[in-house]
């Protein structure tokens, strides 16, 4: 096979750098044209997108030897410390690549028509190519102060793009909040760095990864507090408890950009960052346990808040953060392959469900606009019986919809059966009882998980239209270049998930006809392969059979059957109840206000930990700064003030005590020469 | 011989010194300033005989700015005089704080 040699690389970061450049420009110069962004924008990413391609096909027909490493100029030296600006090409590093070019340009896309009518258009592209920009420079960073750099870029183009409609105070401060919570995520992932290069002196992911398991003892308090720094910053990026309460929040945003950063690409950031780290997590089996069992904790509580939220934004982010928690799931308990295998599929139909969602927002916003109605256009129990007038959103919604839910044979299906599999699998030796927990916990959150999508669909879509005569008539289907995007990621949703079929289902009778088997799994296994060694090197072999019986197979075919089962029920009791239009609706009462209410955790995070930090820090301003640097200041002032004072009292300006001075001062020297 | 024409020397300084602290007439301040220059001029002398020729050339210097010193200040007090009508050093304490 012949050697493999990237193609521009460079150029695949460079491209959406270029496009802020020109985008940002034209809207601080004032004269950005529409068309010159609606060019550029797109234009600039479906470049990259292609050019990643090719790399791609090069790198599917040649050899690998390691990751390929491009050094672009040193950039940081400081005694034994060297860092490259840097970027590194793997088979995990080119799928995110293809991943963020290929769903961000269909979302560039999508934008064109759903921000058409803001005054903000070339503004938004620049951001969005901005943070593009970001996004490949944290997958594809060859160290982990370049990820950190593209980390912390991201950070602030979600930040500048929930607050992008800054005018409206809640929105700013969703922005704000995203921001802060991030923060304490960072902290952890900078006090990771620091350990590692106390340990290894290095901080290039390649001499990190060859060294760790040399230094490193199996589950030593060293590279235990490093991985758990390191998930530290992971669940603050990609919304794991406790700092997942940024993410509904930042719901604030323009419909795309939750598509695109708080579902497809940001948000797996963490996930990223812990399959990467792979091999420090396989030394770790204590940091293991916390990543998977925060990752199933989340999956599960998101769950449930989401089957009462009424925003149909707000569902699909509390989905979004159950999702990231199944991608815990399979990157703690070592199936990394799996993880990002729920990665790539949930960028799929994750993006296409936000996206859909924006489909009907705009037409709904578009329809009330025109009757000057106030009701809210995200509300759900507003909406009801879409399906007659958005027939492509609601067939491509639904698409979405089975492939979350985990129906065969839609992408979710796949992913998300693995993850759920590999768990019960790997429940052996110190993991035995924390994995079996994770397991029931994994098949409880697909259950909610087919409910409350189902639920969205229902009252979205189906049964009688919830709104008056007047709307209906301005309702109409989004154009073209909404739904051609929408279009393509319902085809990715159902075929993304064939490229890992696990041979167990692959060779079954009736479920097996799909072609590809486990082509993923071996496409990641460079990468994956030390840290699988490490795992197999300390564990026993992997169980065959589910912690209550059952194989594979069974098990795969029942959670579908269950998924299903649950849909129909979800469909007959949802569209069997009357729903009133929000402003005639009562607030839940009993468990489901808890629910509705998010389990009262803002407001036991605004008691416990922002009223305090704010309370504290007031007292810090009134002491420290007002009391003691203010009185330092002052202090100093007053005090050269009154020793001046009682100096000046010696001017008397009479000459006869100036003499006597003198005179004084003169026996006095007088008598020191003599007496001395 | 030398030694009494020092104390005679020492105590005209004294009493110049002691004129200029205590006394507030500004003509006999002067006069006190006089004294002072003369005590010195006098410990001169005195002591160019044992030393040499040097000190009796110096003593010339100092009658010399001591007469220009005079000219000077005697034309500040009269000035003073004309504006405020007193000589009474009391009364002149403008350069105060």
């Amino acid at each position: 096979m012949p050697e493999f040699e990237p193609v521009l690389l460079w150029a695949i970061a460079a491209l959406p750098l270029l496009g802020f450049a020109i985008n940002g420009g034209a809207a601080l110069a004032g004269r950005g044209t529409k068309a010159l962004a609606t060019i550029v924008g797109p234009g600039v990413v479906g470049l990259a997108f292609a050019i990643a391609v090719v790399n791609f096909l090069g790198m599917r027909g040649a050899e690998l030897h390691g990751p390929i490493v491009e050094s672009y100029w040193q950039w940081i030296v400081v005694g034994g410390l060297r860092i490259d600006a840097a970027f590194q090409l793997d088979p995990l590093s080119m799928l995110m690549t293809l991943i963020i070019t290929g769903v961000g340009f269909l979302i560039h896309v999508f934008s064109v028509g759903y921000m058409h009518e803001d005054p903000g258009y070339v503004r938004y592209f620049a951001y969005l190519n901005l943070f593009v920009f970001f996004m490949l420079v944290l997958v594809l960073g060859a160290s982990f102060p370049v990820m950190f750099v593209g980390w912390e870029g991201v950070g602030l183009c979600s930040y500048l793009l929930i607050g992008f409609w800054f005018k409206d105070r809640e929105k700013a401060d969703a922005g704000k909040k995203a921001f802060i919570v991030n923060r304490i995520g960072d902290f952890g992932f900078l006090v990771a760095m620091f350990m590692l290069y106390a340990n290894l002196h290095t901080l290039d992911f390649v001499s990190v990864f060859e060294q760790a398991p040399v230094t490193f003892a199996y589950g030593g308090a060293a590279i235990t507090a490093i991985t758990l720094f390191l998930f530290l910053g992971a669940a603050g990026k990609s919304a794991q408890i406790p700092l997942y309460v940024w993410l509904p929040d930042a719901m604030a945003g323009p419909t795309p950009v939750s598509a695109l950063i708080h579902a497809a690409t940001m948000v797996t950031g963490g996930v990223y960052l812990v399959a990467r780290s792979g091999v420090l997590y396989a030394l770790a089996p204590v940091s293991s346990i916390v990543v998977a069992g925060v990752g199933a904790v989340t999956a599960l509580f998101a769950a449930t808040i989401g089957l009462r939220q009424y925003d149909i934004k707000k569902v699909l982010a509390y989905s979004t953060v159950s999702q990231l928690g199944y991608m815990f799931i399979g990157v703690g308990i070592g199936a990394y392959a799996a993880g990002v295998f729920h990665l790539m599929t949930h960028a799929f139909f994750k993006a296409l469900l936000f996206l859909g969602s924006g489909a009907v927002i705009h037409a709904m916003h578009h329809a009330f606009h025109h009757s000057h109605s106030h009701w809210d256009a995200q509300d759900m129990r507003n909406m009801g019986g879409l399906r007659r007038f958005m027939p492509i959103t609601w067939a491509t919604m639904w698409v979405g919809t089975l492939a979350i839910a985990g129906i065969w044979p839609f992408a979710g299906f796949f992913s998300k059966d693995e993850i759920i599999w590999q768990t019960a699998a790997r429940a052996v030796g110190p993991f035995q009882p924390w994995f079996r927990i994770y397991w029931v916990i994994a098949l409880a959150a697909a259950m909610l998980t087919a409910f409350y999508m189902t639920r969205l669909m229902v009252m979205t879509f189906h049964g009688g239209p919830r709104m008056r005569d007047d709307e209906q008539r301005h309702l109409h289907e989004v154009s073209p270049v909404m739904w051609v995007p929408l279009a393509m990621l319902a085809v990715l949703s159902v075929v993304g998930g064939w490229i890992n079929v696990p041979r167990a289902i692959a060779d079954a009778p009736l479920l097996g006809w799909i072609p590809s088997s486990e082509w993923l799994h071996d496409w990641l296994h460079p990468v994956t392969e030390v840290a699988d060694a490490t795992l197999a090197a300390n564990l026993p072999a992997f169980v065959e059979h589910a912690p209550v019986g059952g194989t594979e197979l069974f098990w795969g075919a029942a959670s579908f059957a269950l998924a299903a089962i649950v849909m129909v029920l979800a469909y007959r009791r949802i569209s069997s109840r009357e729903i009133r239009p929000a402003v005639e609706s009562a607030e839940p009462t009993g468990f489901g206000r808890v629910l509705y209410r998010k389990w009262y955790v803002d407001e036991i995070y605004d008691a416990f930990v922002v009223r305090p930090v704010l309370a504290a820090s007031r007292a810090m301003a009134r002491f420290i700064d007002e009391y003691l640097v203010d009185g330092a200041v002052n202090g100093v002032g007053y005090a050269s003030r009154a020793f001046g004072w009682v100096g000046s009292r010696l001017q008397t300006g009479q000459l006869n005590s100036y003499a006597f001075a003198v005179v004084a001062g003169v026996l006095l020297l007088l008598a020191i020469v003599v007496l001395q | 011989m030398l030694t009494r024409s020092l104390v005679l020397a020492a105590i005209l300084f004294a009493i110049g010194t002691a004129g200029v602290v205590f006394r507030r007439n500004a003509i006999i301040l002067f006069l006190c300033i006089e004294l002072m220059l003369n005590a010195v001029n006098l410990a001169f002398i005195a002591l160019s005989t044992s030393i040499g020729i040097q000190g009796q050339v110096f003593v010339f210097f100092v009658m010399t700015v001591a007469a220009a010193e005079a000219a000077v200040g005697l034309a500040i007090i009269i000035s003073i005089f004309r504006l405020r009508e007193t000589v009474d050093m009391k009364n002149f304490n403008l350069l105060r704080w």
